[in-house]
């Protein structure tokens, strides 16, 4: 059982008649050679990574070395508990465990990368915020990775997956096109739901540049991981309502690759642009390189 | 049908690694690593100096931190790492780092020199990203070198016999030699073999090595 694009994967569901999840395990005990006991126990130590990054993560006293991201997340859990939040429960939920994912990982914490680190927050923080309502097994809450990873898996063999090659709409747009397909399992979709909730999501995220401030992967990453989460759970919705995306989502993949490919260097991870470029983004720049005391910082005095 | 770039879910699902950039941070430590390896023994002092994108951010993304743990020989998804610079200090491993502002070929490069007492080694490494490394450089001959596979480094005197000599030592343990370099500074000088081998060498192997005239060190680099 091999697939290569996103119709192939739904197209080999339907005929089997199995979940995303089972044909990508398939795959891999193909690719791998590897037992199916060993290749879901792998990725129930990825999801145990997952969850300890998240939960450090959304601890008020996470900050990075260079201090300019942490404890946000903390913040937007606080804010839910006052009951006075505009958007849904799981939504800011979502959004939060994503923040405190990736405060964690600035933080120089031990992360797992989905598909990048820079972008490791949206499908955990979209996991772990639906998982508890809609009563999700252990088994689920690893299938839910599997389909993320047959997603990404199309998505980083037919376009690419970094921000250095195809700006932030590869990392955070994969991100979030892989959370949604896997959420649209979780909540009982068709594999069909799954593909259009992806495409739905990646093609809100086309031309989202990466512009690190400092070269850092804090401002305006951590930030843009929350919205993924948040973009990632409505597209879910719009699929299970039975929206369809016009355009199929092989075919989008292939925008964002065309987009990136077109996108100027500036755009892609350097520094040189975008939010890295504006005064502020320079006077930080500036303060991080030449700060001596960084919090948590040790040279060794 | 082409065999695709990313074969496994766990390629896209991982890797698990600290962060917060698998180039500057997990790469970062694996330059380390290696550096460790070459020098083969535990280490008092530490120079590393940094150009291009490490020199610009590696307060920021930790750079310094993880190439120390890789000094200290810890692994990329070890959670000591960001503890690296500290338990240098306890160790009595004394770190020092430099700024270059000279061009690099690679943005992400570092030059690693590790001394203990009258022992030093040297290597200049670079992280391509998603936490692959490549040493480029080693005592100031020019090499091309992954880690991925067991790469014996063996400084020698240029003289005759040199290489049959290795070549011996490897046919009696029964192991392959996949790709051989060999450069020398000038004629009876310093010179450097790299050898890619496909099985690992056990350590009486590299002892075996060292016994003769005329081999200065051998060290086994491998980070799989």
């Amino acid at each position: 059982m091999r697939f290569r694009t996103i119709e192939e994967l739904v197209e080999l569901a339907i005929r089997h008649k199995m979940a995303l999840s089972e044909v990508m395990i398939a795959q891999e005990m193909e690719v791998t050679g590897k037992s199916r006991e060993e290749i879901i126990r792998r990725m129930d130590e990825q999801l145990t990574v997952m969850e300890r990054a998240a939960r450090r993560g959304v601890r008020p006293e996470t900050r990075s070395r260079s201090a300019l991201t942490g404890g946000d997340g903390a913040k937007l859990l606080q804010y839910i508990d006052q009951g006075k939040h505009l958007a849904g429960e799981d939504v800011l939920r979502a959004m939060a465990f994503a923040i405190g994912t990736n405060e964690e990982n600035a933080a120089m914490g031990l992360i797992c990368a989905t598909p990048t680190a820079g972008a490791a927050g949206v499908v955990p923080g979209v996991l772990f915020a639906h998982a508890p309502r809609l009563q999700a097994t252990r088994e689920q809450m690893i299938n839910f990775l599997f389909t993320a990873g047959a997603f990404g898996y199309c998505v980083a063999n037919n376009a690419f997956i970094s921000g250095a090659q195809g700006g932030c709409q590869a990392e955070v747009g994969s991100a979030t096109g892989m959370a949604a397909a896997a959420l649209v399992e979780m909540a009982g979709g068709t594999p069909q739901q799954s593909a259009h909730a992806f495409a739905i999501a990646l093609k809100n995220l086309l031309g989202l540049i990466c512009d690190p401030v400092a070269g850092l992967v804090e401002v305006p990453c951590v930030k843009r991981n929350a919205m993924g989460a948040a973009l990632a759970t409505v597209a879910s919705d719009m699929a299970l309502a039975g929206i369809e995306s016009r355009i199929p989502p092989d075919e989008v993949v292939q925008a964002m690759y065309e987009v990136g490919k077109r996108l100027p260097v500036a755009f892609r991870e350097t520094a040189l642009g975008g939010l890295a470029a504006t005064p502020t983004g320079r006077h930080l720049a500036e303060m991080v390189r030449t700060k001596e005391n960084i919090e948590t910082y040790d040279r060794g005095r | 049908m082409q065999e695709p770039k990313y074969r496994s879910v766990f390629d896209i699902i991982g890797p698990v690694m600290i962060g917060p950039s698998s180039s500057h941070t997990a790469g970062a430590v694996r330059i380390g690593k290696l550096a460790r390896a070459l020098h083969g023994m535990d280490v008092e002092r530490a120079e590393i100096t940094f150009y291009g994108s490490f020199k610009e951010t590696y307060r920021g993304h930790g750079t310094d931190t993880a190439i120390t743990a890789g000094i200290l020989n810890m692994d990329p998804h070890d959670e000591r790492v960001r503890e690296a610079l500290a338990l240098a200090r306890e160790k009595g491993v004394a770190v020092e780092f430099l700024e270059s502002t000279q061009e690099a070929d690679h943005p992400n490069t570092a030059r690693v020199r590790l001394m203990t007492d009258m022992h030093m080694s040297e290597l200049v490494g670079i992280s391509i990203g998603g936490g692959k490394v490549e040493i480029v450089e080693i005592l100031g001959f020019p090499v091309h070198l992954g880690g991925d596979v067991p790469t014996l480094i063996i400084r020698h005197i240029d003289r005759h016999g040199m290489i049959a000599r290795v070549a011996q030592v490897l046919a009696d343990y029964a192991i392959n030699i996949a790709t051989m370099h060999v450069s020398r500074k000038g004629k009876g000088e310093q010179a450097l073999m790299t050898i890619e081998v496909d099985e690992l060498p056990p350590a009486d192997a590299l002892t075996a090595m060292q016994a003769y005239d005329g081999i200065i060190g051998v060290s086994l680099l491998y980070l799989p």
